[in-house]
């Protein structure tokens, strides 16, 4: 089956090595014998809602975010109506920030976001950097672990009620006190987390790939043929020894 | 000089000696932490005591390669406090300033950070900025960041300081832009250009109004002869600049630099394009403190690496070619270099120290693609090689051509066993991977420690 990805803005937002996360969405849609078509948007491109089946944003330093911000706020409709027609969506760092309802700047400054996910990011003084180890539960039941890197000024605050992406076992998070990190809303995962962040939590690539497949077929998601994983595993706990090691430390 | 600072050099000297015979590496900053830590002030002093001032040298990459050379072109006619082991911390500086006891001029290469409190300290004649890339996010914060920060520290400086800038990177480039006294230096070969900006290119955006470049030439990264379509910020005209550049392979390049004074032909025993720009990085700063022309052919001619950076280790035999890797711009122009000759085994090692940068997610912003199709085998080593494994095999690299050896010592052995006698190995270390390979070659007598390098 072919899956259709709108990666938004890689010529801006890709300063922690987003391309390795389309790489391994890729590959292991490829090893299932799916296609991965994947479409850039830039400034200006306008975004079809019904055209893709998985939605990404990247990271960018300040200056590049700053540049795309205003472009992807005004895409804020067709995003909306994607997400809710069942697009899945993965959004790392400065993504995940732009998607909320904003930004608020040590200057009093706000930059208005996409307002998709439940929540507003406000800068904070110190950077929140280092390993981090989270407890996820997507599925009722299912409880998988996601080890990544964090490096970030922001504090983003959910609103009451909304579902972060896990719980911080090793690491800052969200805001570096609520022990929560990133948002989970439907097929859409918001995240601080990068390393990138799919190579070594396979779990999460192929849960991606399992809602993106479920947009382009028009069923209910369905569990994915399993692939060996022996060198992810091995990633995996390297990097989650270091979260244990040095997470979370100023 | 004053009696507190005759005592507290003595004994940041005393120091230096003890770390040296107990075996605890060259000693290099353990003197210069404790001057620092008794009087930080000392720094001044001792920096306001050389006859001829000091030079600083500062970039993403390439610093510790152009102050060596510039070393070599200076080092000739003048005495010389250069921090030539690549301390470059404020307490490695002040070690040089307290051994080199006799200098008439100082040579520092800096660290991006430290930059505005060396510039602040020393008062130097000369400062050359080469280029700022992406590196090691966790521990500089955003390029725009140490940008910001540079641009203060110089914005500081005396009128009487020069600038050498590289007018190839648009960012490090500006900072000339008010001085009165500046050298501007750069590439001028559009054979040796990209045929597009690399993926992990950094300040690719106007500077002045955010409008995408264009380039009639990009080198190096974002390096290059750029124009920006809408406001017309370009690339400013070079003042110093190598043209007519041959590269070969993994040996060596030559190239003319051409100066206000004249050109000379330079035969440079260093591989790629990036060594070009260190080597005109070099003949700009010596230039700009008064070396002559044939000085500056001289000694880019006669230099061979900085440590670490560039080595060829003869073992059994075969030879272990070390290439020291440690940003996505870096290494690939690393990578470059192999592209025309792929070597049939490779070993890269990762680690994940502070030196290396914690956050290992550059290695994904490293352009392999283009070696992998030809390597016959990769042996991944260091403490994140299962991490660095991963990058191949989603970069495409057969499953049963990738070795994963954590193991430094064994990865090495397993790596020359791969190659045959008389042929070449080519190792890529991040920095503290390379001091460990150092090691295991200097216990086995193949190398010298870095501290008894050559001094002059």
């Amino acid at each position: 089956m072919r899956i259709v990805v709108g990666h938004l803005y890689p010529g801006y937002l890709n300063i922690y090595a987003d391309r390795g996360n389309i790489a391994v969405l890729d590959q292991r849609a490829a090893l299932r014998g799916h296609e991965l078509d994947v479409r850039s948007l830039g400034i200006g491109d306008p975004v079809d809602p019904d055209a893709y089946d998985l939605l990404y944003v990247g990271g960018g330093q300040d200056r590049e975010q700053a540049l795309v911000a205003p472009d992807l706020a005004g895409k804020s409709e067709p995003i909306q109506a994607a997400h809710a027609s069942g697009v899945a969506l993965l959004a790392v760092c400065g993504g995940y920030q732009l998607l909320g309802r904003g930004y608020g700047g040590r200057d009093g400054s706000f930059m208005p976001g996409v307002g998709l996910f439940p929540h507003e990011t406000v800068a904070g003084v110190t950077r929140m950097i280092g390993d981090v180890l989270l407890e996820c539960e997507l599925d009722p039941g299912e409880k998988h672990q996601l080890a990544g890197f964090e490096n970030h000024a922001g504090r983003t605050l959910l609103d009451p009620g909304a579902a972060p992406l896990g719980r911080v076992m090793f690491g800052f998070g969200n805001d570096g006190e609520s022990g929560l990190e990133g948002c989970r809303l439907g097929r859409a995962i918001g995240t601080y987390l990068h390393g990138p962040l799919l190579p070594r939590n396979p779990w999460l690539a192929d849960w991606l790939l399992a809602q993106a497949l479920a947009h382009a077929s028009g069923t209910d998601p369905q569990p994915l043929e399993p692939l060996p994983n022996t060198l992810e595993a091995e990633a995996f706990r390297i990097a989650a020894g270091r979260a244990r090691k040095r997470g979370g430390r100023r | 000089m004053g009696v507190r600072l005759g005592i507290e050099t003595m004994a940041a000297r005393g120091v230096g000696a003890l770390s040296r015979v107990a075996g605890r590496g060259g000693g290099t900053t353990l003197p210069g932490k404790l001057l620092w830590k008794l009087d930080p002030g000392s720094v001044d002093a001792l920096g306001a005591r050389l006859q001829q001032g000091s030079a600083l040298v500062s970039a993403t990459n390439g610093k510790t390669t152009t102050t060596a050379m510039a070393a070599r072109i200076l080092g000739a006619n003048t005495r010389l406090a250069w921090n030539q082991s690549g301390a470059n911390l404020l307490s490695g500086i002040a070690s040089e300033l307290v051994s080199a006891r006799r200098a008439e001029l100082g040579l520092f290469e800096v660290d991006e950070g430290a930059l505005p409190e060396a510039t602040a300290r020393l008062n130097p004649r000369v400062v050359a900025l080469s280029n700022l890339f992406r590196d090691q996010l966790d521990r500089y914060g955003e390029l725009e960041l140490v940008a910001e920060r540079w641009r203060e520290a110089i914005g500081a400086l005396p009128d009487e300081t020069t600038l050498v800038v590289n007018a190839d990177d648009p960012v490090v480039a500006s900072l000339a832009d008010a001085r009165p006294h500046t050298l501007r230096f750069g590439l001028d070969d559009p054979r040796h250009a990209r045929p597009a900006l690399q993926h992990a290119a950094d300040s690719k955006y106007c500077i002045r109004c955010g409008t995408p470049y264009e380039y009639a030439a990009a080198y190096v990264g974002h390096l290059g002869d750029y124009r920006c379509p809408a406001c017309e910020h370009a690339r400013p005209s070079l003042d110093i600049a190598a043209r007519e550049i041959e590269l070969r392979g993994l040996v060596a390049s030559r190239f003319r630099i051409d100066a206000p004074a004249g050109a000379v032909d330079v035969e440079l025993a260093l591989p790629g394009l990036y060594n070009v720009y260190n080597a005109t990085a070099a003949a700009s700063l010596s230039l700009a403190l008064g070396a002559s022309l044939s000085d500056v052919q001289a000694g880019l001619e006669a230099f061979s690496a900085a440590f670490g950076r560039f080595e060829r280790i003869p073992t059994g035999g075969k030879t272990v070619v070390v290439l020291l890797v440690k940003n996505p711009a870096g290494a690939n122009e690393v990578l470059r270099t192999l592209e025309t000759g792929v070597p049939p085994v490779l070993v890269l090692a990762l680690n994940d120290a502070i030196a290396d940068g914690q956050d290992v997610s550059w290695i994904w912003d490293v352009d392999f693609e283009p070696i992998l199709e030809h390597v016959g085998r990769v042996v991944v080593s260091g403490e994140r090689a299962a991490e660095l494994g991963l990058r191949l095999l989603y970069g495409g690299l057969p499953d049963e051509r990738l070795e994963v050896e954590p193991s430094l010592e064994r990865a090495l052995d397993r790596g020359l066993a791969l190659v045959d006698v008389g042929t070449e190995l080519v190792v890529l270390p991040t920095y503290t991977a390379m001091l460990a390979l150092r090691e295991i070659l200097s216990t086995r007598g193949l190398v010298r420690p870095y501290w008894e390098g050559e001094r002059r």
